[in-house]
């Protein structure tokens, strides 16, 4: 891989441009324009040839890792691949060129998508209705626990300021929940890996405004007292949240609504294929039960009973407004065209399939790398590092980020480090339904070699990686004196 | 190999304090600054805040991860250590040497249920 890290404005040479226009005929006076209104100095954009500016950002796409270049386990992110019918359908531009304002009557094809994807996304569920405003997972806990605190305010109810979160959650979850103005109390987990319910009961009294839970958890299992859990809280007259982070092991074939969660969001860019990050933003909708409906936040798409065209209205009793507009109405179309392209037969193979290559990959592998909970685990699971780690050795001593450096060499992505931290050396795998069994050969294969050379040549995993653009870069000063700027 | 300071008391969450007279100085051990890794930020409480046995009184931050520190002992901060601002890889160099904050204890039986360094072994060896 050739190396670059060029800025383009390194490039910019004074003059150059990659278009010819006439001279403009048209008069214009820039002496109207207000001092206020003005610069102050001359905007500093970058002036290059195109062929210039095409280079630039080629270079740079080739030193990037995504799922078009190769297969990406990284743990609790459903790093799926991105099925390419999606991007089409999104940039029609009979929807890409959509202005959030125009009139309802000019848009109701994309309001007939938004309306038809939160019906498919509560059959798929099992809940009542769907906001699909929120921008990511994170803003979706948000308004989950916006509409989780209006509930209990609107029944006069204001003591319920407490939300219990397992030690094994994701850290947006005590994030999200002190953001919303709640109070965290930590749920342990049993040896075994799921919530201890017994360490859970003595927490429920009527300052408790609800549960966090993912499930399967972060530890690829499935919560099995899920309807013991379930009671307790609801009797205790607390809410039950589903953070869907972890949905795809059970899509098609479990339900969040049947195993009685109040409300929920997804991650579109997990479970519905739309790209993470700088491919396209995220999307986290968020579900409620029939009985908390009312509560979704402002603007909602409603089908009305007269004319029987769509419309956006406000809903007043929700619990305030999360977005400017309809979400990030891109991605929807996506996870609209995802599904639709799956169809309602394959989407009950997804969990299924997602959960088949987590146990093949865990078991090719438990002869090398330590496995703390042992036994069927759902679309993802976690390694506490290499079973001969020459532990104690400090010379030869090979820990989880070199096993993840080394792999960066063999030409995977590595799989999340260090999370979650109930192990000190974990390394969490979540290969997904998309992959092949002949790239899930080769992970395995590339793991193998690597607990080889553990004993073999530990150096090598010590200096990994040897064959990237960036070797390793060094962390603590980027985490302790960033460079934030050009 | 983690090392284990002579003389200190340790608690189950990894934090040492050394007792002398009615001020304790509280620090983490070598094992905590191990499984952390570099230490980027230290999180420390300011002068004259209270701090109660077993409860949150900071934070570490790691390039892996951050972690809650929390009070062996109660009592009121007359003490917090400066150079963590600027250094907190201080606590990578020598745990037993960078302490973080100073204590005047309110009740001195509370240190009868914090390990000294034969058990604190004990239950490290334990743990692996």
């Amino acid at each position: 891989m050739k190396y670059y890290d060029r800025l383009i404005f390194e490039l910019s040479k004074k003059g150059r441009t990659g278009f010819s226009l006439p001279e403009s005929s048209w008069a214009y006076n820039a002496d109207s324009i207000p001092d206020g209104l003005r610069r102050g100095t001359p905007a500093e954009l970058p002036q290059v040839s195109e062929p210039d500016a095409v280079r630039h950002y080629v270079n740079l796409s080739n030193m990037n890792f995504g799922v078009d270049t190769g297969f990406y386990p990284l743990g609790s992110c459903t790093m799926k691949y991105n099925p390419k019918i999606n991007e089409e359908m999104a940039s029609y531009p009979g929807f890409s060129e959509l202005h959030p304002l125009q009139p309802d009557d000019t848009v109701q094809g994309a309001l007939q998508i938004y309306g038809e994807l939160s019906d498919w996304l509560c059959s798929l569920t099992g809940m009542s209705a769907f906001t699909l405003n929120p921008f990511a997972g994170a803003h979706g806990e948000l308004t989950g626990l916006m509409i989780m605190r209006s509930y209990h305010i609107s029944r006069g109810d204001l003591k319920r300021t407490k939300i219990i979160v397992p030690d094994s959650a994701h850290g947006t979850n005590p994030a999200s929940a002190a953001v919303c103005g709640l109070q965290v109390v930590q749920v342990k987990s049993t040896p075994q890996g799921i919530i201890d319910t017994e360490d859970l009961k003595p927490l429920l009294d009527d300052t408790v405004a609800g549960i966090m839970m993912t499930n399967p958890n972060t530890l690829g299992l499935f919560e099995t007292e899920i309807h013991e859990i379930e009671d307790s809280v609801h009797a205790a007259g607390g809410l039950l949240y589903y953070d869907g982070a972890n949905m795809n092991a059970l899509l098609g074939k479990v339900r969040p609504g049947d195993m009685g969660f109040d409300i929920m969001h997804l991650n579109l860019h997990k479970t519905f294929s739309t790209p993470h990050g700088g491919g396209g933003p995220g999307s986290g909708p968020v579900g409620t039960a029939e009985y908390l409906k009312h509560l979704l936040p402002s603007p909602v798409v409603r089908k009305s009973e007269i004319t029987g065209k769509y419309e956006i209205v406000d809903q007043p009793q929700g619990a305030g407004r999360i977005s400017g507009f309809m979400g990030n109405f891109g991605v929807l179309m996506k996870a609209y065209t995802y599904i639709l392209s799956i169809g309602k037969e394959n989407v009950r193979k997804i969990g299924p399939y997602s959960v088949l290559a987590a146990n093949y990959v865990k078991e090719s592998l438990k002869d090398l790398y330590k496995l703390p909970v042992p036994g069927l685990c759902k679309h993802e699971f976690v390694f506490d590092g290499l079973v001969k780690a020459n532990a104690g050795d400090q010379d030869r001593e090979v820990t989880t980020l070199d096993v993840a450096k080394r792999l960066l060499d063999l030409g995977f992505h590595a799989p999340t480090i260090y999370f979650p931290l109930l192990f000190h050396q974990s390394i969490m795998i979540e290969p997904c339904e998309t992959e092949s069994k002949e790239t899930l050969d080769a992970f395995i294969e590339a793991m193998r070699t690597i607990a080889a050379e553990a004993e073999s040549e530990p150096e090598l995993l010590r200096s990994a990686p040897h064959n990237t653009p960036v070797r390793r870069p060094d962390e603590t000063c980027a985490a302790t004196h960033p460079k934030l700027k050009f | 190999m983690s090392k284990i300071a002579e003389g200190l008391l340790y608690s189950e969450s990894h934090e040492w304090v050394k007792v002398d007279g009615l001020i304790a100085t509280i620090g983490i051990s070598d094992f905590a600054q191990k499984s952390m890794g570099s230490i980027v930020y230290v999180d420390m409480p300011e002068e004259d805040d209270e701090v109660v046995k077993d409860e949150e009184f900071g934070a570490v931050e790691s390039v892996k991860a951050a972690s809650d520190l929390y009070a062996p002992v109660s009592g009121t901060v007359v003490e917090k250590n400066e150079a963590l601002d600027s250094e907190p890889g201080l606590l990578n160099q020598d745990a037993y040497g960078a302490w973080i904050i100073r204590v005047k204890m309110s009740d001195l039986s509370e240190t009868e249920s914090l390990m000294d360094a034969v058990a604190y072994k004990e239950f490290l060896d334990k743990q692996a």
